[in-house]
């Protein structure tokens, strides 16, 4: 059975992966520049090394409530489609592997927004692992 | 095989450069019928094209090029003069040389077009038409050649048939070819004294024969040429081959070895890599700026002009001359010209006026359009234009000129001019405007309707005696350059349109502004000024008209737009009690931004935005301002969309911008309050057309009544004061306050002491009143106010306006009104 490489991270209680090679790069929080009349969702704009790139909050997209005042979100930086995309997130995990035996379709104890961003849910020992669908999570515009 | 294709590759590079220098040189001549500079050139062109066209194996342009050699060969000589037919049937040629150079390039081999119809007709052509004159001793064989057995596999593989006298001259302008640029002395001295092609040919048959002296002396020697033309055909030689343009017989396209070729690609490299550099230059001025480090801040500085130099050094080499883009233009004229029975001239000033190579590229085929445009739509028949006492030659002007870091592009014609009542009428019967809209719009208005989207697509638009086929696009290409166009037309006596577009695209400065705590960059060319009012006026100098919120601007009415409200931005309160207005400029016309805080100007790189935000619409892109941060590049054009101000006001014709906005609204008519003494007067919004300021001392006299020269026109002045019987206050600046109101092509003046104020509210009551000048009375605004009867006034300013409004013609403001009806 393949082995598939996670990056996981979470968000508010709820852990999730993307595929190891769609991520860019990690970075802390950045001072981000608010889009005034963009969907929810697009938080703001970044300078990642002279480079402007689109902050998705996965909280909003989510539907979770924001985060703590004083907590600042990591930048998750995934290519989709050729263009860099940040992903906001609580907190960085390792990086897991994972086996297609362990994939299960979306859990039913899963409800509202979240459901249509994850692919499905790979059984940890002692958590479940969600697969982050990124290019529905990055599409902004589509109300989930 | 790499290597053959490299060779290809640059013989397609320098025959297209060639072909364009053709077309033009071709249509000079017809001008010049007698200019051998130019036959020469071209014969040379045509001829480069043959040979290097033979080496490769190119047998179908080989040969349509030697038939067009041997028709060049001739008029050159002066054995033929050059017709009309002769012109087209080397301009077919050069289509057809462009179009087997086409078919090279795309598939490496010539395409299976068969050509043998032009090569008979170039033959032909070569015949004397019946009546032309035979010519004598230029036609013979001519009795030497420098080389009799060449090496060029062109020259060998040429059949002895055809080598005719022509070919051997041929020849001999062959062998001068592996360096084609730099002319041979026999041909300068063919030039500076009086010898001929077989005084030439003699001496160099002597110089083969043995005799080692230059040819030069060997002509002094035969008393063919006196040392003095000698020394001056070497001078023009030398010329020539140090690239300076002393040379008298030069190709008119000499490049030098001082040039290279350089892969755009590579360019855009380079330029994008210079973006990165002003980015973190501007960064690191930041940063030093903050650090009160002298050294650091002197570097920072001395990394400023560098970068600077760089910037614009790498912009440079992307910067062709828009005559790169001109130079098809005479060909699309002429053609153009003689397809719709047209005689047009073609005259471009500014040529070498440098652009973007991104932008050339962008406005290229804009350009091409509004030219055809003039010439199918803008300039009349000879005939017409002879019974309009017009010479029968249409003219043509292109003017390209730097301006305010700018490139201005204007495209006169001298045709019939576009009719407004004309644009008018399509225009309502398009739907593109109400008829409240076109009461309000002053002729440029109108007429920069054509500009409107969906106004081309109505049906026989070319019956419109102006332009009006596809000027949207020609505008949306424009505008998405960043550029702007705007039309002035003179009916009668022409068109002239105005083209505005940026240097460059990559880096443009931009004004950075503030709103709700965050910064925005507004490119500065929209920008047209920067206002700041502060206390009192800041309370009061923002109107409303019915709601919509218009700032005065020295008599003109400025319609508003709060920057947070079209963000959808909850304002933090104001601290700051000044109100900042960029009046910027969007479509051809104006509105006026309010941010909260204006911050400074910058060099701004433009980045794309992402796929999540491409669809606000409201944002050209992003940029990284100077401390790191993303700031957000607003889209001026969408803005204006955006805050509906678009539709409702102009600009270009201030004129009409209070009516128009007025009308825009429902409601009562909004009145202007003025004061004439001590009498508050109340004038209909819609008969203002305008408010102007005019020095004391301009007015003059004819009679007894008052006008000023005012637009090129005499324009009549009533002072209302007197109308009325009252006394008019002095005013202390020796300005005079004049409304104007136009009607068709006639204007007026009425001479108030102030403008007081604009009011849209209903009068509390009306009541009439039999006072001379007066309609009638009304409170408005607390306020007793009279109302001024315009009729009156108009017809003591000009006392025969309506006569001849009427006799005009169906006067266009009423026209409009009644279509609308």
């Amino acid at each position: 059975m393949e082995a598939r490489q996670l990056a996981t991270f979470t968000v508010g209680s709820l852990l999730f992966g993307v595929e190891v090679y769609t991520v860019q790069e990690v970075i802390r929080y950045q001072e981000m520049t608010a889009v005034p009349l963009a969907a929810r969702g697009a938080a703001g704009l970044i300078n990642l090394r002279g480079e402007v790139v689109t902050a998705i909050d996965l909280r909003t997209r989510l539907g979770l409530p924001p985060r703590p005042e004083g907590e600042m979100p990591m930048n998750v930086v995934v290519r989709v489609d050729d263009e860099p995309v940040s992903l906001l997130v609580d907190a960085i995990g390792d990086v897991a592997s994972v086996s297609a035996d362990q994939f299960e379709e979306p859990p039913e104890t899963m409800t509202g927004p979240g459901r249509a961003l994850v692919l499905g849910a790979y059984k940890l020992e002692n958590q479940l692992l969600l697969a982050l669908d990124v290019a529905r999570a990055v599409d902004v515009g589509v109300a989930v | 095989m790499d290597e053959f294709d490299e060779i290809v590759r640059e013989f397609l590079v320098e025959s297209y450069e060639n072909l364009d220098q053709l077309d033009r040189d071709l249509v000079g001549l017809e001008q010049e019928p007698d200019s051998r500079d130019l036959l020469q050139s071209i014969f040379r062109t045509i001829h480069t094209i043959k040979g290097t066209s033979g080496f490769l194996a190119f047998g179908k342009l080989e040969g349509l090029t030697h038939a067009g050699e041997g028709l060049l060969a001739k008029l050159r000589d002066g054995g033929l003069t050059l017709t009309q037919e002769r012109t087209t049937g080397l301009l077919d040629l050069v289509d057809a040389v462009r179009g087997i150079l086409a078919a090279i390039e795309a598939t490496g081999a010539e395409d299976d077009a068969d050509h043998s119809a032009l090569v008979a007709t170039l033959t032909g052509l070569q015949e004397p038409a019946p009546g032309e004159a035979v010519p004598t001793a230029e036609n013979g064989p001519k009795p030497a050649r420098r080389k009799p057995a060449s090496k060029r596999p062109a020259a060998s593989r040429r059949s002895k048939k055809s080598a005719s006298g022509d070919d051997e001259k041929t020849q001999k302008a062959a062998d001068a070819e592996p360096k084609p640029r730099v002319p041979l002395l026999g041909e300068l001295l063919k030039q500076h004294a009086e010898i001929d092609d077989t005084d030439v040919a003699v001496a160099m048959l002597e110089q083969q024969l043995g005799d080692d002296r230059p040819l030069g002396e060997i002509l002094v020697d035969h008393g063919q040429a006196t040392p003095e033309q000698v020394a001056e055909a070497l001078a023009a030689q030398a010329g020539v081959r140090s690239g300076s343009p002393a040379g008298g017989a030069t190709h008119p396209g000499a490049v030098t070895d001082a040039s290279l070729r350089v892969d755009v690609n590579l360019l855009d490299t380079l330029m994008r890599l210079v973006g990165e550099l002003v980015l973190t230059r501007n960064q690191i001025v930041a940063t030093a700026a903050a650090q009160a480090d002298p050294a650091m801040l002197r570097s920072s500085q001395r990394l400023n002009l560098l970068v600077s130099e760089l910037q614009e050094g790498v912009m440079k080499t992307r910067m062709q001359p828009i005559d790169t883009v001109w130079n098809k233009l005479p060909r699309v004229i002429r053609d153009l010209g003689v397809s719709c029975g047209k005689d047009v001239r073609i005259e471009l000033e500014g040529r070498e006026t440098e652009l973007d190579k991104t932008i050339l590229e962008a406005i290229k085929d804009p350009l091409t359009h509004v030219v055809r445009n003039a010439v199918d739509h803008g300039i009349e028949t000879p005939d017409a234009r002879i019974a309009a006492g017009k010479p029968a030659q249409g003219l043509l002007t292109l003017r390209a000129f730097h301006e305010g870091g700018q490139v201005n592009i204007e495209i006169t014609d001298d045709g019939a001019g576009i009719d407004p009542a004309k644009v008018a009428v399509k225009a309502l019967a398009s739907g593109l405007v109400t008829p409240d809209q076109l009461r309000g719009m002053g002729p440029r208005e109108v007429t920069n309707l054509i500009f409107a989207p969906g106004f081309s697509t109505a049906e026989a638009v070319t019956n419109v005696s102006g332009r009006g086929v596809g000027m949207d696009v020609v505008r949306t290409n424009i505008e998405k350059i960043g550029g702007t166009v705007d039309v002035t037309s003179e009916l009668g006596s022409g068109t002239t349109l105005r083209i505005k577009i940026p240097l460059t695209l990559a880096i443009i400065p931009a004004l950075t502004v503030e709103c709700a705590g965050e910064r925005y960059a507004v490119p500065q060319v929209s920008l047209e000024e920067l206002l700041c009012i502060e206390g009192d006026q800041a309370r009061t100098g923002v109107e409303y008209l019915s709601g919509a919120p218009v700032f005065r601007l020295r008599g003109n009415l400025l319609p508003l737009v709060w920057l947070d409200h079209v963000l959808d931005l909850t304002a933090a309160p104001h601290v700051d009690d000044a109100v900042y207005i960029l009046v910027l400029q969007a479509e051809g016309r104006r509105f006026g931004l309010v941010v909260d805080r204006v911050l400074n100007t910058e060099e701004i790189v433009v980045k794309p935005l992402s796929r999540q935000l491409k669809g606000i619409g409201t944002y050209a892109g992003a940029t990284i301002l100077g401390d790191g941060r993303v700031a957000l590049i607003l889209d001026v054009r969408a803005l204006a969309r955006r805050a509906h101000v678009v539709r409702e006001s102009d600009s270009t014709a201030d004129a009409a911008k209070q009516t128009s906005v007025a009308a825009a609204h429902d409601g009562p008519e909004p009145l202007l309050v003025v004061a004439v003494g001590e009498r508050r007067l109340g004038v209909p919004l819609s008969m203002v057309t305008r408010l102007e300021e005019i020095p004391n001392a301009s007015v003059e006299r004819v009679g007894q009544r008052e006008v000023v020269q005012y637009r090129g026109q005499l324009l009549p002045l009533a002072r209302l004061a007197n109308l009325l019987g009252t006394h008019s206050q002095d005013d202390e600046n020796g300005q005079l306050k004049v409304i104007v109101y136009t009607q068709g092509r006639r204007s007026v003046g009425l001479v108030v002491d102030a403008v007081v104020d604009i009011a849209s509210e209903a009068p509390k009551s009306r009541g009439e009143v039999s006072e001379y000048g007066v309609s009638g009375v009304a409170v408005v605004q607390e306020r007793v106010t009279e109302l001024l009867d315009m009729e009156q006034a108009i017809m003591a300013a000009d006392p025969r306006f309506f006569d001849a409004v009427a006799a005009a013609g169906a006067a266009d403001v009423s026209a409009y009104a009644e279509m609308g009806s």
